[in-house]
């Protein structure tokens, strides 16, 4: 399962390897890390999200190591995909490597695929997919619509945009 | 009463449209002042002249001016020579050289006359020269008609939005493609059935690429690019993609998760292609509407819909812009 988990360090150093203890301990597979030591929060404490896959009964365990140890858990396993957006691609979709596609965006770790729908009239005939992308932000959105038309170039796939996803 | 005398420079469509609504609206237009006067229509076969004013009842069953143009002049000899304050020009577009709208109207800009029309060629090649001979003759260039058909949208940006910063305009431009969108999406139609369709009511050309391929939507957005941006754009910065290769499984798959699928124009990106469109959003008009949102700094954004051809329906864009022209005038006076 994919979780998030946001953290506040306090600045000094050695926290941030500390508080990615845990996740090594209960066998969490960490896929992203966003250490914002730029961005202090009011307090003074570092801004971390983490992303991760786990056994969901490990959660707690990984909470509790990290508060023993000083740090702060501010959110803990909740979606960390804020935004989202829908695109349609139509042409050779399945045989284009409809995996890789969707891999292109997942593997970001700032946007997944989240839904998938496919039309397939004929063997010969140009499908249609339908994909729900969610990211982290708008910003994020924006990065993973360009891919996918870098995607559309490279596979000869027409993206079709929605026209809320950017400003006119 | 101010008298205006009007060549007419083209007799197809929206021609025969341009005299049908200046005999429908010859009171109205006289309770405004003005007692317009088509003195002139000229087509390829020459040009029919009456300083009286042609009775437009004399023309509508003729399909060209051959055996009864009365004047063996057509084109730039006859905007030259006909003593006329304004000319309409409805001659077929080319976006490509803009001819030969943009040599009429050259000619009849430099002459000192007025020039409405609705040929988007020239505007596209040449909007801004055009523009600054206009200003050099002191006489105007008007082209509501050029986008959106009948939907008021060049008027409402300089009339009455006037103030507010346009920060982009989006919208559909090209009834043809949304018509045939729309027939694919609500009868499972294939592209070229809904063409085929299309084409049997008249909505679509015999070669269907102008529309279809985006080249329309394109030249309207150079159109809107350059006059409300004040930008410098050219066909060729267009990024276009038109709808040929959209299914009607695509368009059926869009509108269960929500969307319609649209040909979008926008400016200033300079962008055609196809896109989702919310259900829900104003852009959602369907058949051959035109629709488009201005979005403003002061007033938020504002959509306006309506039919973006037809006869009666450019001209009466047309008509409005030569009205424009003389009540502005007005107030100038």
């Amino acid at each position: 399962m994919r979780l998030s988990m946001d953290l506040e360090l306090q600045d000094i150093p050695g926290q941030l390897m500390q508080s990615l203890e845990p996740f090594k301990k209960y066998k969490g597979n960490i896929i992203s890390v966003v250490h914002h030591r730029d961005r202090k929060t009011p307090r003074g404490t570092v801004p971390v999200q983490i992303v991760f896959e786990i056994d969901p009964s490990n959660i707690e365990n990984i909470k509790k190591h990290l508060e023993d140890n000083g740090i702060v858990v501010v959110r803990a396993g909740e979606d960390r995909f804020i935004e989202e957006t829908s695109v349609l691609l139509i042409g050779h979709v399945l045989h284009s490597d409809l995996g890789d596609t969707i891999n292109r965006i997942d593997s970001t770790g700032f946007a997944e695929v989240e839904d998938l729908s496919l039309r397939m009239p004929g063997i010969e005939e140009p499908s249609s997919a339908y994909l729900r992308i969610r990211a982290t932000g708008k910003e994020e959105i924006g990065k993973s619509l360009s891919i996918l038309r870098h995607v559309g170039a490279e596979k000869d796939l027409l993206v079709i945009e929605p026209i809320e996803a950017e400003k006119i | 009463m101010r008298e205006v005398r009007i060549s007419l420079v083209g007799f197809g469509i929206v021609g025969h449209g341009v005299l049908e609504v200046v005999r429908r609206k010859w009171g109205l237009l006289r309770k405004m002042g003005l007692d317009m006067k088509v003195v002139s229509v000229t087509d390829i076969n020459g040009t029919l002249f009456d300083e009286t004013g042609i009775d437009p009842q004399r023309l509508h069953a003729a399909r060209t001016l051959e055996g009864i143009a009365n004047l063996d002049i057509i084109g730039k000899e006859a905007i030259q020579k006909v003593d006329s304050d304004l000319v309409v020009e409805v001659t077929p577009t080319n976006i490509v050289h803009g001819q030969p709208g943009l040599g009429h109207i050259e000619e009849a800009l430099s002459s000192g006359k007025h020039v409405v029309t609705s040929n988007k060629g020239p505007l596209v090649v040449a909007y801004n020269h055009l523009q600054e001979m206009a200003q050099d003759n002191g006489v105007m260039l008007k082209y509501e008609a050029t986008v959106g058909g009948t939907m008021p949208l060049i008027s409402l940006v300089e009339k009455n939005l006037v103030g507010n910063e346009i920060l982009g305009i989006r919208g559909i431009f090209n009834g043809t493609c949304n018509y045939i969108l729309t027939r694919m999406m609500e009868e499972k139609y294939t592209y070229s059935y809904a063409l085929t369709e299309a084409q049997d009511l008249g909505i679509a050309e015999a070669d269907p690429a102008y529309d279809v391929d985006g080249i329309d939507t394109a030249g309207k957005v150079v159109i809107l690019a350059n006059s409300i941006f004040g930008m410098t754009a050219k066909y060729e910065d267009v990024s276009v993609t038109g709808i040929r290769e959209i299914t009607p499984e695509a368009l059926n798959l869009a509108w269960e998760r929500g969307y319609h699928i649209k040909l979008i124009g926008e400016v200033p990106a300079l962008t055609v292609k196809p896109m989702l469109v919310p259900r829900r959003s104003p852009l959602a008009v369907g058949g051959t509407l035109n629709v488009a949102s201005i979005e403003t700094d002061l007033s938020g954004t504002i959509t306006v819909t309506g039919l973006g051809a037809g006869s009666i329906e450019t001209a009466s864009a047309i008509v409005s812009d030569i009205v424009s022209i003389y009540t502005s005038r007005q107030i100038d006076g």
